[in-house]
C-alpha cells in the first residue's frame, strides 16, 4: 500500500495511479481519432483541389501562424515545468508555471482571433453567410480550403479552451488539495495540454505551408 | 465489510432508497439499473414507432400517415433504436453490472465517470427527443448528405447534436471497460481465463473508443454546414457528399459490431451452462471477437457499392466483407459444437440463446449476399437490406439482450421469475420475429424499395404477413415487462447460483453486496468447467 485510494474500486493506490494514467492515454487515443478524421477530410479535399488549396494557403498570415506555433510550444514548456516543480514539492512555483501555461494559451487564442478578424475583413471567411471573394484559378477549391481551415482551427481552439478551463479548475482547488492530488491533476491536465499542442504541430504545416 | 443484519446479508439494493441514493450512486450495479430503465423506455418508444410503420404498411395506399410523417417515423425509429438502445444496450446494462463481478473487482475503474456517462446519455438523448417533439427529422438514422445538409427542413442539427453528445457517453463507457479489464482482474484471472462475455466487452470497448470520435467528426461537420454554412459536403462549394458516407460508415460499420459482439458474449455464457459442456474452442472464440473488432474497421465501403465509389475500391471492400464473415462463422460453429453431446435443458434464457443462434446465422448469411457486388446492385436499398440488418440487430442483439436479462435476472434482483411465462414469451418472440422479417427478404428480392409509405398492390400479401408478425412480436416483447416486473417485487427469492453456472458472478450472493465480494476471489483455472462436480458427472 502506497497511500490512500481515491475510488472504492481499488485496494492499492499504485494500481489506481497506473489505471488513471492508462485511462487518460486511451482518451487521448480517442481524441486522436477525432482530429484524424478531420485531417483526413482535409487531405482528401486537398488531393482534389491542389491548386486552389495552394493559392488559398498563401493568403494565410505565415507570420501570425509562426508566432502562434512558438507561443503554444512555449506553453507546453511551462506545463512541463509545472509537472517537474510539483514533483519536487515546490507547489507555489508549480502553480505559477500552470498560470503561465494558461496565459500563453490565452495569448494563442488572442492571436488566432486577430487572424480570424483579418480573414473576415479580406472576405476570406465563407462562414455564417459572410461575403467570400477569391481571385484565382480555383476559387471553389479555395473556398473549401477556408471552410476546412475554420472548421479544424475552430475545433482545435475549442479543445484549447477546454484545456484552459481544466487548468483553471486545478488552480482553483490548488491550495486545498494534497500533494498527491496536485500531482495527479497536473499530470492529467498536462497530458491533455501537450496533446492539443501536438494537434497544432500537425495543423500548422497542413494549413500554412502548402505551397511554401 | 459484510454487515449482516440477522440472517439477511447486506445487498447493493438495500444501500439506501429514494432518488438521491439512486441518482447519485457510483455503484456500477445501480448505474446499470439507471441505464436499464432509460433503455427500456427508449426500446418501447422506438418499438411504438415501428408498430405505426407496420400499421401504415398493412395497406398499399398511404392512408394512415402522410409521406412526410412516415419519413419522420422511420427516421426516429432508427435513431432511437440504433443510438439510444442498441449501441448502449448490453454494454451499459449487463456489461456495467457484470464486468466487475466477472473479473472479481469491487467496481469499474472509474465509478464517477460511469455515473457521468449516464447523465451525458440522458442529456444527449433528451436533446434528440426535443427535436422529435419540435417537428421531427426526416433524413433516416444515417443523416446522409447532401439531403441532411442542404435540403431537409427538419430538425437535423438538434438530432445530430444529441447523437454527438451520446457519443461521449459511449466513449466514457469504453474507456472504463478497457481500463477495468486491464487493471482490475482478480489474482489468477489471466486473459485466457476470462469469460467470453468479458472478451466481447473488451472488443466492444475498443471499437467504441476508436470509432465513435470519427462519427463525432462527421456529425460536427454536418452541424457546421447547417448552422455556419461551412459546406464540406456541399458539391456546390467544392465539397463532396460521398465523403460523408465514408466518414459515417467508418464509424457506423464498426458500430454494427458494437451492436452484435456483446450479444455473442451473452450467448457464449448461456449455451455452455444449459448444455453442461465447456465452451468448444475457447481460444478461437475469444480471439475471433478481437478479429471481428479489427476487421470491422476495414469493410465500411460495402455500404457504398452503388454510391459512385470506384470499382476497384468496391472489389476490395467486397473481399474484406467476406473475410469478416470468417470469425463470425468460427463462433457459430463453436457454439454448435458446444451443444453436441450436451445435456441440454430449455430454460427461458436458453430458448432465447438458441433463437439467437438461428437468427444470427440466417441474418449473417444474407449479409454474404449483400457483400457480393453484383447481387448488391439488385437488392441495394430494398427490403432485403432491411430484413438483413433486422435479423442481426433484432433477431441477434435484442434476442441476446433478452437472453442475458433472463439469465442474470436472479443475480441482479435476487428474485426468480415465472419460467413458464418466460418460455412462452421466448417462443412468441421467435415466431413473431420470423413472421415479421422473413417476408421482408422476399419483398426486397421482388424489388420493394425501403422508405416508402405506399406501394403497388402486388406486394400487399407479404406486407400484410409482416405487419401481422409485428403485432405478435410486440406481444412477445411486452410480456416480459409484466412477469419480470411482477418478479421484481413478488418473485420467490433466488439462490446464489440458480443455474449451477460457473463464473465469479455466481460465487457471490444474489443480489451481490455493495462491493461485490466480501473477499477478493482467487481464480485457479479456465472458465466453463462444466459439468460441475455436483452435477454427478
Amino acid at each position: 500500500m502506497s497511500g490512500a485510494v481515491e475510488s472504492e474500486a481499488f485496494r492499492d493506490a499504485e494500481r489506481e495511479r497506473q489505471a488513471d494514467a492508462f485511462g487518460r492515454w486511451i482518451f487521448i487515443g480517442s481524441e486522436a481519432m477525432l482530429f484524424g478524421a478531420v485531417m483526413l477530410v482535409y487531405l482528401t479535399a486537398r488531393m482534389a483541389h491542389p491548386e486552389g488549396f495552394g493559392e488559398a494557403s498563401s493568403r494565410l498570415s505565415l507570420l501570425l501562424g509562426t508566432v502562434n506555433t512558438a507561443v503554444l510550444i512555449t506553453s507546453s514548456l511551462a506545463m512541463a515545468l509545472a509537472d517537474l516543480l510539483v514533483k519536487l514539492g515546490r507547489r507555489r512555483a508549480a502553480a505559477w508555471a500552470l498560470a503561465a501555461t494558461a496565459l500563453l494559451g490565452l495569448a494563442f487564442l488572442a492571436v488566432k482571433g486577430v487572424e480570424y478578424a483579418d480573414e473576415v475583413r479580406e472576405g476570406l471567411a465563407p462562414v455564417l453567410g459572410l461575403p467570400f471573394a477569391f481571385e484565382g484559378a480555383d476559387p471553389r477549391g479555395a473556398q473549401l480550403f477556408f471552410e476546412l481551415y475554420f472548421a479544424s482551427t475552430g475545433l482545435h481552439a475549442a479543445h484549447l479552451i477546454g484545456g484552459l478551463a481544466a487548468i483553471a479548475t486545478v488552480l482553483a482547488t490548488w491550495r486545498r488539495s494534497t500533494d498527491a492530488a496536485c500531482l495527479r491533476r497536473t499530470r492529467a491536465v498536462g497530458l491533455y495540454w501537450h496533446f492539443v499542442d501536438i494537434v497544432w504541430v500537425f495543423l500548422f504545416p497542413l494549413l500554412y505551408l502548402v505551397h511554401r | 465489510m459484510s454487515e449482516r443484519i440477522g440472517a439477511v446479508p447486506a445487498t447493493y439494493m438495500g444501500e439506501g432508497s429514494g432518488p438521491r441514493a439512486w441518482l447519485l450512486t457510483t455503484d456500477h450495479k445501480r448505474v446499470a439499473w439507471l441505464y436499464l430503465v432509460a433503455l427500456t423506455v427508449f426500446f418501447f418508444l422506438g418499438g411504438a414507432m415501428a408498430v405505426l410503420i407496420r400499421v401504415e404498411l398493412a395497406t398499399p395506399a398511404g392512408d394512415l400517415v402522410s409521406d412526410d410523417a412516415y419519413d419522420r417515423l422511420f427516421s426516429i425509429h432508427g435513431i432511437i433504436m440504433v443510438w439510444f438502445f442498441l449501441v448502449p444496450s448490453i454494454p451499459a446494462t449487463l456489461g456495467n453490472f457484470l464486468l466487475p463481478l466477472m473479473i472479481g473487482a469491487r467496481d469499474l475503474a472509474f465509478p464517477r465517470l460511469n455515473l457521468a456517462s449516464w447523465y451525458v446519455f440522458i442529456f444527449g438523448s433528451g436533446f434528440t427527443l426535443y427535436s422529435v417533439i419540435a417537428g421531427g427529422v426526416d433524413t433516416g438514422w444515417t443523416f446522409y448528405t447532401p439531403f441532411s445538409t442542404m435540403f431537409s427542413n427538419s430538425y437535423v442539427s438538434a438530432a445530430a447534436f444529441g447523437v454527438f453528445i451520446v457519443g461521449f457517453s459511449t466513449i466514457m463507457t469504453g474507456i472504463n471497460f478497457i481500463v477495468t479489464v486491464h487493471k482490475l482482474r482478480a489474482p489468477g484471472l489471466t486473459w485466457f481465463r476470462l469469460p467470453i462475455f468479458v472478451w466481447t466487452m473488451y472488443a466492444t470497448a475498443l471499437v467504441m473508443v476508436l470509432a465513435t470520435p470519427v462519427l463525432a467528426a462527421s456529425l460536427i461537420l454536418i452541424v457546421l454546414e447547417r448552422v455556419f454554412g461551412i459546406g464540406v459536403f456541399d458539391p456546390g462549394l467544392g465539397g463532396d457528399p460521398l465523403l460523408f458516407q465514408h466518414l459515417f460508415w467508418f464509424y457506423s460499420h464498426p458500430a454494427v459490431y458494437i451492436m452484435i459482439l456483446p450479444g455473442m458474449g451473452v450467448v457464449s455464457e448461456i449455451l455452455p451452462c444449459f448444455s453442461r459442456r465447456p465452451l468448444f474452442g475457447y481460444t478461437a472464440v475469444a480471439l475471433s471477437s478481437m478479429a471481428i473488432a479489427i476487421f470491422g474497421f476495414l469493410v465500411w465501403g460495402h455500404h457504398m457499392f452503388v454510391s459512385g465509389q470506384s470499382a476497384y475500391a468496391g472489389l476490395v471492400f467486397s473481399f474484406l466483407s467476406y473475410c469478416v464473415a470468417i470469425p463470425s462463422a468460427i463462433k457459430v460453429f463453436n457454439w454448435s459444437l458446444t451443444l453436441r453431446k450436451g445435456e441440454i435443458t430449455f430454460e427461458t434464457s436458453m430458448l432465447y440463446a438458441l433463437g439467437f443462434l438461428g437468427l444470427f446465422t440466417f441474418g449473417g448469411l444474407a449479409g454474404l449476399f449483400l457483400a457480393a457486388l453484383a447481387v448488391d446492385v439488385h437488392v441495394h436499398d430494398t427490403y432485403f437490406v432491411v430484413a438483413h440488418f433486422h435479423y442481426i440487430m433484432v433477431g441477434g442483439m435484442v434476442t441476446a439482450f433478452m437472453a442475458g436479462i433472463h439469465f442474470w435476472w436472479p443475480k441482479i434482483t435476487g428474485r426468480m421469475y415465472s419460467e413458464t411465462w418466460g418460455r412462452i414469451a421466448a417462443i412468441v418472440t421467435f415466431l413473431g420475429f420470423n413472421l415479421t422479417f422473413f417476408p421482408q427478404y422476399v419483398l426486397g428480392f421482388l424489388g420493394m424499395p425501403r422508405r416508402y409509405h405506399a406501394y403497388p398492390p402486388e406486394f400487399a400479401f407479404w406486407h400484410i404477413l409482416s405487419s401481422a408478425g409485428a403485432v405478435v412480436l410486440a406481444l412477445g416483447y411486452l410480456m416480459p415487462l409484466f412477469y419480470l416486473g411482477w418478479s421484481l417485487f413478488r418473485g420467490p427469492r433466488a439462490p446464489d447460483n440458480p443455474w449451477r453456472a460457473t463464473g465469479l458472478e455466481w460465487k457471490t450472493t444474489s443480489p451481490p453486496p455493495p462491493h461485490n465480494f466480501d473477499e477478493t476471489p482467487v481464480v485457479d483455472g479456465p472458465p466453463y468447467r462444466y459439468p460441475l462436480a455436483e452435477d454427478g458427472a
